[in-house]
């Protein structure tokens, strides 16, 4: 097998010009008579830095990386869209991306006419066309509108039929990033057929994707870019894997920062006595979302909370399954005679997935002075994977709060499987002996 | 350089299926649709005729008599090659996704403009031989007029390369494109006579490559003497140039496109 791409110490620098252009412009670069000069920039980011890889033909090679990692602009240069500023691509075979659908119509002209035009656009000629006009429209489920202007078009109508032409081209190389995200369940299925029958046919396609789970289900090879350089490169189960510890290195700093934030935020009691809640922002994104804050006369005090993993140590993220434990740090002003501990854990939807108190699991509080620490222990983590938010109280039996942490605290599970729901009861599949299913490959 | 020029033919089928779209799209959903490529010109015409025949009658000498059929002479390649300029300045721009999402020849795009454009003229030259006839100034010059589209042709494109990739750069050329123009309107012999305006002036206008075309299409469809075919043989190279320069400037700039637009 030949080698059908073949990448050798491409950088590509992005050139920025400094706010100082926007005011000298075309009237100061003609005066000065320096315009070539002028469009000279006087910043340069740097997109890629000597990537070298070669793609094996008939074979499926995944991009992974963060947004802004330069994943796409790596993929342009493969395109020929846009070109290195050093190193070379060489591409063998007619080459099909699918960087954005339908990127070439016309909205005023009907599906059929914006076929032709697309279709030349991307190589084809007009007989190659007349010849897979009836399989495109076939492909993108648009009989009834093909001669509807394209403006009238929903936009899944739209990529649908950009999808459908780009893969009509029948290249020999396919650049694909990132569009399967649109269209819907049934749609993306039919594109991912398509791309598995490619495969088939032994052409050979370039991926850029954020699913993981396509990675190492599709490719073949994979390459993680970030920070404009190869990190890593070979079997994909190994880079997504290496991709995905990083991210939860990211991830885990990030939550640290922001339980950080939410605690000092809250450190300060307005007035021992006072119930009010303070109230911050969070992600305006999920509308439920509680409101954080802490209150309570702090004669009990909730000093630290830590989330630790089967290992001891402190995380933010864990695993589905795993064991996990939350320790609170306490602190008694004096000797304490009622008192009850509680947790709850919230879904970023603000849903309750489960809270508990000692008193409702019929501890009765006897003493407490001076400085102590509650564990909370979860032997099997069964949520589903998301971010939750945890609450953690200590309070007197009749409600009078000592320290209420309301969401101050909060945590990711991730999972290899995508269930969804808020609790994950402990299950297996079992099947009569008729009914024949593959196992999965590894179960985590 | 040359080498793109070459793949430039390897388009055809492309460019005219733009230019086919283009003229498609520019009249789908209006009532007289086609219709008004022909009525534009018409409308045109009629102001002029009303402003020069009413308002402000001008005398027609100097061989400008009937003064509307001379004006719709220096108004129709005038149009064309004024639409096609002030088009090119937004069209790179406003074709970022072809240049940023797709492999395409960005070239096409400006060539687009002027031929969409070219048809329109076509499309109005029947208008102007219909009065043509009416006033009986049928001339045998008429054989020249495919040389000076020609001429025009590549005058133009030049240009428009030149005007749509400076424009990608400074944007400020879309704003300042449309004064520019009409500056170059009354720079050029369009509503006044070449022949009229005193030799101190003309001396300047020699320098506009417009002059000599319209005057071109002046003699050759209107007065029917060639008396300015030495200055045309002057703008055979000129076109030339333009249209080599435009594309040279066009080609170099190419590759910044893609993150500039």
């Amino acid at each position: 097998m030949g080698i059908a791409i073949r990448v050798s110490d491409v950088t590509k620098i992005y050139q920025r010009y400094s706010h100082r252009k926007q005011f000298r412009t075309l009237k100061s670069a003609l005066l000065g008579g320096n315009l070539l000069a002028e469009l000279r920039p006087d910043e340069r980011f740097e997109a890629l830095n000597d990537i070298t890889f070669n793609v094996r033909e008939g074979t499926t090679f995944a991009i992974i990386g963060r947004n802004g990692s330069g994943k796409s602009t790596l993929l342009k240069c493969i395109a020929g869209i846009s070109k290195p500023s050093a190193g070379t691509v060489v591409v063998k075979g007619r080459i099909s991306a699918l960087i954005e659908l339908g990127a070439g119509f016309h909205p005023e002209i009907t599906g059929r006419e914006n076929i032709f035009i697309n279709g030349i656009m991307l190589g084809l000629s007009e007989k190659e066309i007349h010849d897979r006009f009836d399989d495109i429209v076939d492909f993108a489920e648009l009989e009834e509108f093909i001669d509807a202007p394209v403006k009238t078009y929903s936009s899944g109508m739209y990529m649908r039929l950009g999808f459908a032409v780009a893969i009509h081209v029948d290249p020999d190389v396919l650049l694909i990033d990132e569009v399967l995200a649109v269209g819907d369940e049934a749609f993306v299925h039919k594109c991912l057929d398509k791309i598995a029958e490619f495969r088939r046919r032994g052409k050979t396609i370039i991926l850029v994707t954020h699913s993981l789970g396509l990675v190492e289900k599709m490719a073949d090879e994979a390459l993680w870019i970030d920070n404009s350089r190869v990190q890593l490169r070979g079997d994909p189960k190994k880079v997504v894997d290496a991709y995905l510890a990083r991210v939860t290195h990211h991830e885990e700093k990030a939550l640290v920062a922001e339980e950080e934030k939410a605690v000092t935020e809250f450190e300060s009691p307005k007035s021992a006595t006072e119930h009010e809640e303070q109230e911050s922002e969070i992600e305006p994104s999920s509308a439920f979302a509680r409101k954080k804050g802490r209150w309570g006369s702090r004669e009990v005090e909730v000093q630290e909370v830590t989330l630790h993993g089967a290992d001891g140590s402190a995380r933010h993220i864990f695993t589905t399954g795993e064991p996990v434990t939350v320790r609170l740090k306490v602190k008694s002003t004096g000797t304490i005679h009622d008192f009850v501990f509680g947790v709850a854990i919230f879904n970023a939807d603000g849903m309750c997935c489960y809270g508990t108190n000692t008193h409702l699991e019929q501890f009765t509080p006897v003493k407490f002075s001076g400085e102590g620490e509650v564990r909370f222990v979860i032997p099997n983590l069964r949520l589903v994977e998301g971010t939750y938010f945890l609450d953690v109280a200590a309070h007197q039996r009749d409600g009078y709060p000592f320290d209420y942490h309301r969401a101050l605290h909060q945590f990711r599970v991730q999972s290899k499987i995508k269930d969804v729901g808020i609790y994950r009861p402990a299950h297996r599949w079992e099947f009569s002996s008729n009914i024949v299913l593959k196992p999965p490959k590894s179960t985590s | 350089m040359f080498k793109n020029l070459l793949t430039l033919f390897r388009y055809r089928v492309l460019i005219q299926s733009l230019v086919e779209r283009e003229l498609k799209a520019r009249y789908r959903g209006s009532v007289l649709g086609f219709l008004w490529s022909f009525i534009n010109p018409l409308l045109q015409l009629a102001i002029y005729w009303f402003v020069f025949s009413y308002i402000m009658p001008t005398r027609g000498s100097m061989g400008m008599s009937p003064y509307a059929l001379f004006l719709f002479t220096g108004i129709l390649p005038w149009t064309w090659f004024s639409s096609s300029v002030m088009e090119s300045s937004a069209i790179l721009i406003s074709s970022g996704n072809l240049i940023k999402k797709i492999l395409f020849p960005a070239e096409v795009l400006p060539i687009v403009i002027v031929l969409s454009n070219l048809v329109h003229f076509f499309l109005g030259l029947p208008i102007l031989f219909a009065f043509l006839i009416y006033y009986g100034k049928v001339q045998a010059t008429l054989v020249y007029l495919p040389a000076i589209i020609v001429l025009q042709l590549f005058l133009t494109l030049g240009i428009c390369f030149f005007v749509s990739a400076l424009a990608v750069h400074f944007r400020d050329v879309q704003n300042i494109i449309g004064n520019f123009m009409m500056l170059w309107f009354f720079a050029s012999p369009v509503i006044y006579s070449y022949l009229t305006i005193a030799p101190s002036i003309q001396r300047y206008l020699n320098y506009n490559p417009m002059t000599h075309i319209l005057v071109g299409y002046q003699q050759t469809l209107f007065t029917g003497e060639m008396g300015h075919w030495p200055w045309l043989l002057v703008m055979i190279p000129a076109s030339l140039i333009t249209f080599l320069v435009g594309y040279y400037f066009f080609d170099r700039l190419r590759e910044t496109f893609a993150e500039e637009v």
